[in-house]
């Protein structure tokens, strides 16, 4: 679609590009101004951005390879000891096993369950503006509140999950929730859940209405079922939305961080930590800042080489009309 | 207010040269820190952010002033956290403020070792000998004095006597098996014996630190501590005592997941007579009062039992306070200061309003809250003192106390790895 566009972007500078008569010497002088007139309005922005993203980023990675308690600079380098300790610390193996927890579990159940409420909204049912601002709503609240929410949800019997289980005469079940080892990241799992389907839910629904009601009528017309129609109309056309939902779900998965803090703050015993957690706890509880950063090195690499690989492999398509307009432009 | 990068006199004269500095400007630009015949100015970094407490001290410093003419003190107030932070960067750019919070232990001696702090055993002698013992102990490194202090407290265990009376526990216990059985009898009455907030950790590690006092004793607290090894047979030992303690399972339903002091925390359930005991701090009552319900006249207060066989007594105390310290060649007004501080007058007017316990012998009058004399008359009697585990050891040792032990009570680490994971980061931190 983009390239019909080309020839008329082609054309277009040559409108107001000066005559051929004018002096070289001017139109250098103007090349200057126009260069420095740019580099002008960038170096507020390079400035803030180089000093409060790039370069505590690179320092980071600087301090990950020292012994370093946060304070002065570092000196007393290790070399590499800090990942050969991070990837023998139970506690970071553990956290990079529940980080895949999470993911999987994210796209078997939190993903599909968005999608089927997503295709339901899309329907022309009573009050469907209500029922998608209601699912939307939790997506609104700061982490920090839920966290408190929930924290006082799950209260052991005082909570309000533990009085309505009881309600139903199933005390047995009720309890525990973030307070044991086994049940915690189930539980956590649940919070995810209500706090972020709203925001996958509207993805959808928004890739749903771009798709053209004449290709449904045609299915239909056609003869497609209901579940013909979602599977080879719907859900292929949804494709671009899906890959973008997964996307940010495994980043969002691997950065938690605000949610598990409050609520559990990584407990109990460490049994619902995540390596946000970690490295925050390495670098402000015990001002091991050297090993905190190796943990943020990690999981930079870690997000990197997923976002590479999502990219070069599954969001190919999508970006394919943004690569040739780059280079289209360019040319 | 108060950058770090900005030296002392640097910023001094910025203040100067945005007319806030009184001092200097009377000074006409001389030297402002500690001319004679110039006004010195001295700056008192404190932590006392919440009221009354802030404005009880900001009238003390009016008064020392009106007192004082030629003396002008400066506050600078930070929350706790941000205090920490900002004391270790401090340290490390080599400049303290004149006078300064400080909570004694394992961090002053840091500053003390880089030169920073002023040695006060001479320029003390007399008010200061005179405050209380134990509330002294933080501040003295090596026999020496390099800290005053302006509270003391305790960890204990708070307890419920209506609780105690149901279910037919006489006196409180001063033993460990003693204690034990409490617990039995508790469980066996239906009683919640201990509420703990699993979710801190800290909470936790009191047991442990206490047990560790009785057992190995106070010395080999810290001679673990500059050895790197807390592998002797007492710190086992205490491990497994508190392992004996979990196997009852003592704590209220869902305590690996409870906070301390919010609606559904440690403090709650105690407030609320849910649980018959808590080992915490003097503050503990303020604290259930404010979390739960309160418990009033029903609250009782004990020393931690002591443990049969064992190194240590039931009057060694665990616990810290709050004190002052300053920089190394801080002017004599600086020592005035603190002397004033810690006058009975000032002390009666501390404990009156802001709720500490008393430091000075005279003031202890003033208190007349009966939990608080409870504490206050353990303190008088203590014959030993160790100061909170995280003050007194490097950030990362006290933390991985908290978290091995929270492991012991989570029933995933045995009392010998506690043992071993402490050794293991206390090595680390050379």
């Amino acid at each position: 679609m983009t390239s019909t566009f080309l020839p008329d972007k082609r054309s277009t500078p040559g409108a107001d590009r000066p005559p051929p008569a004018t002096a070289a010497a001017g139109r250098t002088r103007r090349r200057v101004l126009h260069w420095l007139t740019a580099v002008g309005f960038q170096v507020p922005a390079l400035v803030l951005f180089g000093t409060l993203v790039l370069l505590p980023m690179l320092f980071a990675v600087y301090a990950a390879f020292f012994r370093w308690g946060g304070f002065g600079m570092p000196e007393d380098f290790i070399g590499g000891d800090n990942f050969t300790r991070l990837f023998q610390d139970p506690v970071f193996l553990g956290d990079l096993w529940r980080c895949l927890v999470l993911v999987a579990l994210s796209l078997v159940l939190q993903l599909p369950f968005a999608l089927a409420l997503a295709v339901a909204l899309n329907q022309r049912i009573r009050g469907r503006a209500v029922y998608r601002m209601l699912f939307f709503a939790p997506y609104i609240l700061s982490e920090a509140i839920t966290g408190v929410l929930f924290g006082m949800i799950f209260a052991p019997d005082d909570g309000l999950a533990d009085q309505l289980l009881g309600t139903f005469g199933l005390d047995g079940l009720g309890g525990q929730w973030f307070a044991d080892p086994d049940t915690v990241m189930a539980t956590l799992f649940l919070v995810m859940t209500w706090k972020y389907f709203g925001f996958h839910m509207m993805l959808y629904l928004a890739g749903l209405q771009s798709i053209p009601a004449e290709l449904t009528e045609a299915a239909l017309i056609d003869g497609a079922g209901p579940w013909q129609r979602f599977r080879h109309v719907t859900l292929p056309l949804l494709a671009p939305t899906l890959r973008i939902s997964v996307f940010l779900s495994v980043i969002g998965s691997i950065q938690l961080f605000d949610l598990v803090w409050i609520v559990t703050a990584g407990g109990p015993d460490h049994h619902s930590e995540t390596m946000a957690v970690t490295m925050f706890q390495y670098g402000f509880k015990r001002y091991q800042v050297g090993y905190a950063s190796a943990i943020s090195v990690a999981m930079f690499g870690i997000s990197l080489v997923f976002a590479l690989a999502y990219q070069r492999f599954v969001l190919r398509r999508d970006l394919e009309g943004a690569t040739t307009t780059m280079r289209g432009g360019g040319s | 207010m108060g950058d770090p990068a900005l030296s002392r006199r640097g910023f001094l004269a910025a203040s100067a040269a945005a007319g806030v500095g009184m001092t200097a400007l009377s000074g006409c630009g001389g030297d402002s820190d500690g001319g004679s015949s110039g006004t010195t100015t001295i700056e008192w970094w404190n932590i006392s952010t919440t009221q009354p407490t802030k404005d009880v001290w900001a009238g003390l410093a009016k008064q020392f002033e009106a007192q004082n003419p030629k003396v002008k003190i400066k506050i600078i107030q930070l929350e706790n956290d941000p205090y920490k932070s900002k004391m270790t960067a401090l340290t490390a750019s080599g400049k303290l403020p004149d006078i300064f919070h400080t909570w004694g232990g394992g961090v002053l001696r840091q500053q003390v070792d880089a030169g920073l702090v002023e040695d006060l055993t001479d320029r003390t002698k007399g008010w200061g000998d005179a405050l209380l013992p134990v509330s002294r102990e933080p501040y003295l490194l090596d026999e020496k004095v390099y800290g005053v202090p302006f509270d003391i407290g305790m960890i204990g265990f708070w307890y419920n006597k209506a609780l105690f009376d149901k279910a037919g526990v006489g006196a409180p216990p001063t033993t460990w098996s003693g204690f034990l059985d409490a617990v039995r009898k508790l469980k066996s009455a239906g009683i919640t014996p201990l509420a703990l907030a699993g979710k801190e950790k800290w909470p936790g590690m009191y047991y442990w630190a206490y047990l560790a006092m009785r057992t190995a004793g106070i010395d080999a607290l810290r001679k673990a501590d500059e050895d790197k090894d807390f592998t002797g047979d007492g710190f086992v030992q205490a491990g497994q005592h508190l392992q004996e303690l979990v196997d009852l399972q003592p704590f209220q339903k869902g305590f690996l997941g409870a906070a301390y002091s919010t609606p559904t925390g440690q403090a709650a359930t105690m407030g609320n007579g849910k649980a018959a005991m808590e080992l915490m701090g003097q503050w503990a009552p303020v604290v259930e009062a404010d979390a739960g319900k309160g418990l009033g006249d029903d609250l009782g207060f004990f020393p931690f039992p002591a443990v049969e066989g064992g190194q240590g007594a039931l009057t060694e105390v665990f616990g810290g306070g709050g004190g002052h310290a300053l920089r190394k060649g801080a002017p004599q007004a600086a020592v005035d200061f603190l002397e004033f501080f810690a006058s009975a007058t000032t002390d009666t007017e501390l404990v009156k309003k802001t709720g500490v316990l008393p430091v000075v012998p005279a003031a202890e009058s003033a208190l007349t809250d009966p939990n608080l004399s409870a504490v206050q008359t353990q303190l008088k009697a203590a014959t030993g003192f160790q100061l909170y585990l995280d003050q007194a050891y490097a950030p990362a040792v006290g933390q991985e106390v908290n978290d091995s032990v929270a492991g012991l009570i989570a029933g995933s680490k045995s009392a010998q790895q506690v043992a071993e994971s402490i050794t293991k980061v206390a090595k680390e931190e050379q």
